[in-house]
């Protein structure tokens, strides 16, 4: 004997719910997450710390967190720009989730803060799947990985409200094809802004720190097609249904 | 891993529902799982395996229906499988507004229950 019982119901649901619920208190206390995806080594923290020392002189309230697998390196980094700055050590989980970022913040956040950085583990899989309450989501790669990384990393680039490029300052030196990375990007996600930065040369500074302070006065970012699920009318809840199965 | 993050989500409510009355033990879970989900099923599987070892969903099947990814411009009314990697831009008047049609769903569909709670008995209909 036995029975197929309808579930109906989205494998990460609970991480979607902490992160709206993350998003709504937050936005109501005006303070906006953006969140930082990339490959390992891409720049994250490079550039973010040249936009908090930007934030800072522009007497804008920012915070940052960093999570790693390992090492306070990144905070420490980050730290010297005087911005409050906390480091997640994630215990071998390769992305952060909506509950522990929330838990990380209960205590810890300014409530002056307007932006919040969140620096995530360095990997472009599954960071994709979860939200973590941000109402801005950059995804950051560096001149040195590939024009077809975006066609390589679909589900980052593909929800990406906005996309980074870094490290331009060695962009002829690696034969950076600026077209062709291009029109990856615009196959995976059309009419997502790309914005190309050095944080060692200082070109393109600000982009983050713009775009976050735009959404906090209330700029919608840009919607990706990916993202774009209207037409799905078949997820829908309807838990508790009881098939004959045979 | 990832997939071992997502398989300790559907045992995680699978558990719940068996909790809530729905069964004891579940012998199959049933998912679908779109092209653009970012999920890859064979690794998993591998995770469900280890994910439901001492739980209700111990020796469990999972069940993928996989879904393909297709999307539909709006203005001009096409529907187009996006492949893989994608291709998100209309076809056919290359505009940057499409919907997804399906694709993204990372679902649980249905639990098989190897045996009924009594105080369901009402609700449901016996194999024989
Ligand atoms: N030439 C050049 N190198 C850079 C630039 N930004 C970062 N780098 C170098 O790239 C390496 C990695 O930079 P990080 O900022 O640590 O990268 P990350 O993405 O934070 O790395 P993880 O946190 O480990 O994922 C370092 O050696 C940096 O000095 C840049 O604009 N130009
Ligand atoms: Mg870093
Ligand atoms: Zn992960
Ligand atoms: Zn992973
Ligand atoms: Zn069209």
């Amino acid at each position: 004997m036995c029975r197929v019982v309808d579930l109906q119901q989205a494998v990460l649901a609970k991480n979607d719910r902490s992160a709206q619920e993350l998003r709504d208190e937050l936005t109501a206390r005006g303070t906006v997450v953006v969140n930082l995806l990339s490959s390992p080594g891409s720049g994250k923290t490079a550039l973010l710390e040249a936009e908090l020392s930007l934030a800072r002189q522009r007497g804008i309230a920012v915070a940052a967190l960093t999570a790693d697998l390992a090492t306070e390196n990144d905070a420490t980094r980050l730290a010297r720009s005087g911005a409050p700055v906390k480091q997640v050590l994630t215990d071998g989980l390769c992305h952060l989730e909506a509950g522990m970022l929330r838990s990380h913040i209960a205590g810890w956040l300014p409530g002056d803060t307007r932006l919040l950085f969140v620096e995530n583990v360095g990997n472009l899989v599954c960071p994709a799947s979860y939200d973590l309450g941000e109402s801005l989501r950059v995804v950051l790669a560096s001149v040195t990985e590939g024009e077809d990384k975006p066609l390589k990393y679909p589900t980052a680039f593909g929800l990406a409200h906005l996309v980074v490029v870094t490290k331009q300052d060695i962009a002829e030196a690696a034969g950076f094809d600026r077209a062709a990375f291009l029109a990856a990007v615009q196959q995976v996600n059309p009419g997502v802004e790309v914005v190309f930065t050095s944080a060692r040369r200082g070109e393109g500074l600000g982009v983050l720190i713009d775009h976050a302070c735009a959404v906090h006065a209330g700029h919608v970012p840009h919607q990706p097609v990916m993202a774009r699920t209207a037409g799905q009318g078949h997820v829908h809840h309807h838990d508790g249904v009881v098939h004959t199965h045979s | 891993m990832h997939e071992m993050s997502i398989a300790l989500a559907v045992v995680e409510q699978v558990e719940d529902a068996a909790r809530s009355g729905s069964g004891d033990a579940a012998e199959a879970v049933r998912l679908q799982v779109g092209e653009l989900a970012g999920v890859v099923p064979d690794a998993l599987r591998f995770c469900f395996t280890l994910a439901c070892a001492g739980t209700v969903l111990d020796g469990a099947e999972l069940d993928i229906d996989p879904v393909t990814a297709r999307a539909r411009c709006g203005p001009c009314t096409t529907e187009w499988d996006t492949g893989m990697p994608p291709q998100l831009c209309c076809p056919n008047c290359g505009g940057a507004t499409a919907d997804m049609v399906s694709g993204r769903e990372l679902q649980i569909v249905s639990v098989r229950w190897a045996d009924r709670p009594a105080h369901d008995r009402a609700h449901v209909t016996e194999e024989r």
